[in-house]
């Protein structure tokens, strides 16, 4: 067991998989010289080579597309595109390219890239850095998309994106960066599609992921005042969506809240909201309450914290459920 | 080379064989004739005409209601069968959707291809048997794969000299055309490739229209100059100059494998028909528009040469309208014989490891077209888990 931050954790993560598998390579703006905005590749360039880490040109959609035709000739490219805002000049490699490569191939092979994207709000910053576009992804069949809330899952969870056949979008939750925690380096972790219990409650279940499952730790915490004995669910990954453990804790505790930083018209929430209803509506004491972005652009950094959930939002939404 | 070959670019289009069948020379490109028999000329040719028998067979069976769409190629075919022609078997090509001609020199067999355009197959035939790409539908989305390929190539050749580049190097090539020339793409896709002067060729078939959209809304200037601008060759070619063409693509090829870097060729041609068969061309142009490129057919122009030259006679003609008609019979035949596909196999084909949403689907979509079945195998079914 070591103590690292989450941003040391990927690193760690990202080091090992360049000297397991020697034909991964990292491809990025910054990412080599700099070691990327946010330092996730620091020195990785200097010990492992031009070749391996690869400042690119400044072009996401060239980024992508060099990544698949690495990737058709035998490379397990991993992309890191700079900031949430920014994948959208790469949206058309991902959607129509990445993700269709082993469907319009009729299986023969795919493009198993790693797309890393730093995301979500809370860092005081200005238009396009504090998005959280996955359900934008999550809409498109052949990508899966995961997302660690914490060192142990980040150190693991990039190991077993590379790992996979699929390709992987890697969401990163940037504020949760320089959260500290233990990373077991010698057992992995759970299967990186699986959804994790991270507190058992019998009164209410808060499903949520990435920056927001400390968020949700704390409002279980504080429900505790109110005599509340709050279960919550890190998905881990948004696509697929492991149900059967969000099911299986509706059923157990009759009530369901949902949360993201993303808007919740369209969201992730809704289809969690969806499927809980069709799977386990007799055990729903209440309706799914989603909480999370409002029906906007990410507003500017001065406001973000009315729009962003927080405690108070989750103990509300809590409120609301068991006064329905 | 380098410095002729810019140089070519900005004012000239290399031309070996006039319309009038009469051979130049260039002496930079004649060279990679020298060792051009007369049967690889017959065989130019009958490449040639074989692809234009097999785009009139499509397109019949477009009109007859066989396939939803074809995209003919007439007048494309010297560019075609001449730049693959110039390929080796290790080089890979990443394809439009107007490939057919340079499908048939990478031995992509013909009936294959309509796979795409029944509605059988979005992929058509599998890439790794003749390292010829599936066709990219989205204009330009190819031509980065096709610079990342490259790459790939780079890193496995790292640490080969000048020698051993040469003789055993790989090259890429991205066809694209006109119109997609104008896509953020292509630009980015060059960029790339020479930031990494990765062994790629771009061959551009300028055929003048983008669907409905003349030339001249994409580009000022001959596409090859902005070769310059990214800082490789760019050579300007007569595309229905089988001859040319496969020479540039040679030089080109060469180039590229031998750790040159990138080159750009556009290839002057003319798409002699439609965009698609769902296409009017009579709506944005006339016959007095088309009328020029006529006597400019690649197809009469070898034949001419061939004639003059007694590297063929009408019994080769002859012979090849035979086979032509043989290899469409056959087209048409296994085309219509092709299995029907299945959903359960797109379900199966979206990943390549477990996934539960997938699987949940295709038991619902399995459970449902179940209570369609007739008396008799319902019984059956019954017993199968639910």
């Amino acid at each position: 067991m070591t103590t690292m931050t989450m941003a040391k954790a990927l690193s760690a993560g990202l080091r090992r998989v360049l000297e397991q598998n020697p034909k991964s390579l990292l491809i990025g703006e910054d990412i080599g010289r700099l070691g990327g905005v946010y330092r996730i590749t620091e020195g990785l360039m200097a010990d492992f080579g031009t070749d391996r880490v690869v400042d690119s040109p400044l072009a996401e959609a060239g980024i992508i597309g060099t990544s698949i035709g690495m990737s058709l000739r035998g490379y397990a490219p991993i992309a890191e595109i700079q900031f949430d805002g920014f994948v959208f000049p790469g949206f058309n490699q991902i959607t129509t390219q990445l993700a269709k490569m082993r469907a319009r191939s009729e299986g023969r092979f795919g493009a198993p890239v790693v797309v890393r994207i730093p995301y979500g709000g809370g860092i005081g910053s200005i238009e396009h850095h504090s998005e959280s576009p996955e359900a934008l992804f999550a809409h498109t069949a052949g990508l899966r998309i995961i997302t660690p809330s914490n060192p142990n899952d980040a150190y693991w969870m990039i190991q077993q994106a590379v790992a996979c056949q699929d390709p992987v979008i890697f969401f990163e939750p940037k504020r949760r960066y320089w959260l500290k925690g233990e990373v077991d380096t010698t057992t992995p972790a759970r299967d990186a599609f699986s959804a994790q219990i991270v507190r058992e409650g019998t009164d209410a279940t808060i499903a949520t992921y990435g920056p927001l499952v400390p968020v949700a730790l704390a409002a279980a915490e504080a429900a505790t005042e109110d005599g509340r004995n709050i279960e919550v669910i890190d998905l881990r990954s948004i696509s697929p969506i492991d149900f059967d453990t969000v099911v299986a804790s509706v059923q157990k505790t009759g009530r369901l809240i949902v949360t993201h930083e993303a808007p919740t018209f369209g969201g992730i929430g809704g289809e969690i909201a969806a499927r809980v209803s069709e799977r386990a509506f007799l055990s729903l004491e209440a309706p799914v309450i989603r909480v999370g972005g409002f029906h906007m652009p990410y507003p500017v950094a001065k406001v973000e914290e009315q729009y962003l959930p927080d405690i108070d939002k989750l103990l509300d939404a809590l409120d609301r459920s068991f006064d329905y | 080379m380098t410095s002729t070959a810019q140089a070519t670019a900005a004012t000239d289009m290399v031309q070996l064989l006039t319309p009038d069948g009469e051979l130049l020379s260039d002496s930079e490109y004649s060279p990679y004739l020298a060792e051009v028999g007369a049967e690889q000329l017959r065989g130019f040719y009958r490449d040639m005409a074989l692809t234009r028998r097999f785009d009139e067979e499509a397109t019949a069976l477009q009109r007859q209601g066989q396939l939803a769409l074809w995209v003919p190629l007439r007048g494309q075919e010297a560019a075609q069968i001449g730049s693959g022609r110039a390929t080796l078997a290790r080089d890979y090509i990443f394809p439009t959707y107007r490939e057919h001609g340079v499908a048939l020199t990478r031995d992509v067999d013909f009936p294959q291809m309509l796979r795409i355009f029944r509605g059988i197959s979005n992929g058509g035939w599998d890439p790794r048997e003749n390292n010829f790409h599936m066709y990219t539908m989205v204009l330009a989305a190819q031509m980065p794969h096709a610079t990342g390929y490259a790459m790939g190539v780079q890193r496995d050749q790292a640490g080969w000299d000048a020698e051993r580049l040469a003789a055993e190097g790989t090259a890429v090539v991205a066809y694209f055309g006109d119109g997609s020339s104008s896509e953020g793409e292509t630009h980015e896709s060059m960029v790339f490739a020479a930031s990494n002067q990765a062994p790629v060729v771009f061959f551009c078939q300028n055929n003048q229209w983008a669907i409905s959209v003349p030339f001249e809304v994409q580009s000022r200037v001959p596409l090859a100059q902005r070769a310059a601008g990214y800082g490789f060759p760019g050579i300007r070619v007569d595309g229905n100059d089988i001859l040319a063409v496969y020479a540039v693509t040679r030089w080109a090829l060469e180039h590229a494998r031998s750790g040159g870097g990138p080159v750009l060729i556009e290839a002057q041609t003319y798409r002699m028909s439609a965009h698609t068969t769902a296409d009017d061309p009579t709506k944005y142009r006339t016959p007095v528009d088309e009328e020029p490129w006529g006597p400019k057919d690649p197809l009469i122009r070898l034949e001419k040469y061939l004639r003059a030259k007694g590297l063929a006679d009408e019994g080769f003609f002859a012979q090849l309208a035979v086979d032509g008609d043989e290899m469409a019979a056959r087209v048409r035949r296994e085309a219509l014989a092709f299995p029907e596909p299945t959903l359960q196999q797109s379900f199966e084909n979206v990943y390549a490891e477990a996934h539960p949403l997938i699987r949940e689907e295709l038991e619902f979509h399995r459970r449902y077209e179940a209570g369609f079945a007739d008396a008799t195998t319902t019984d059956q079914q019954q017993g199968e888990p639910r």
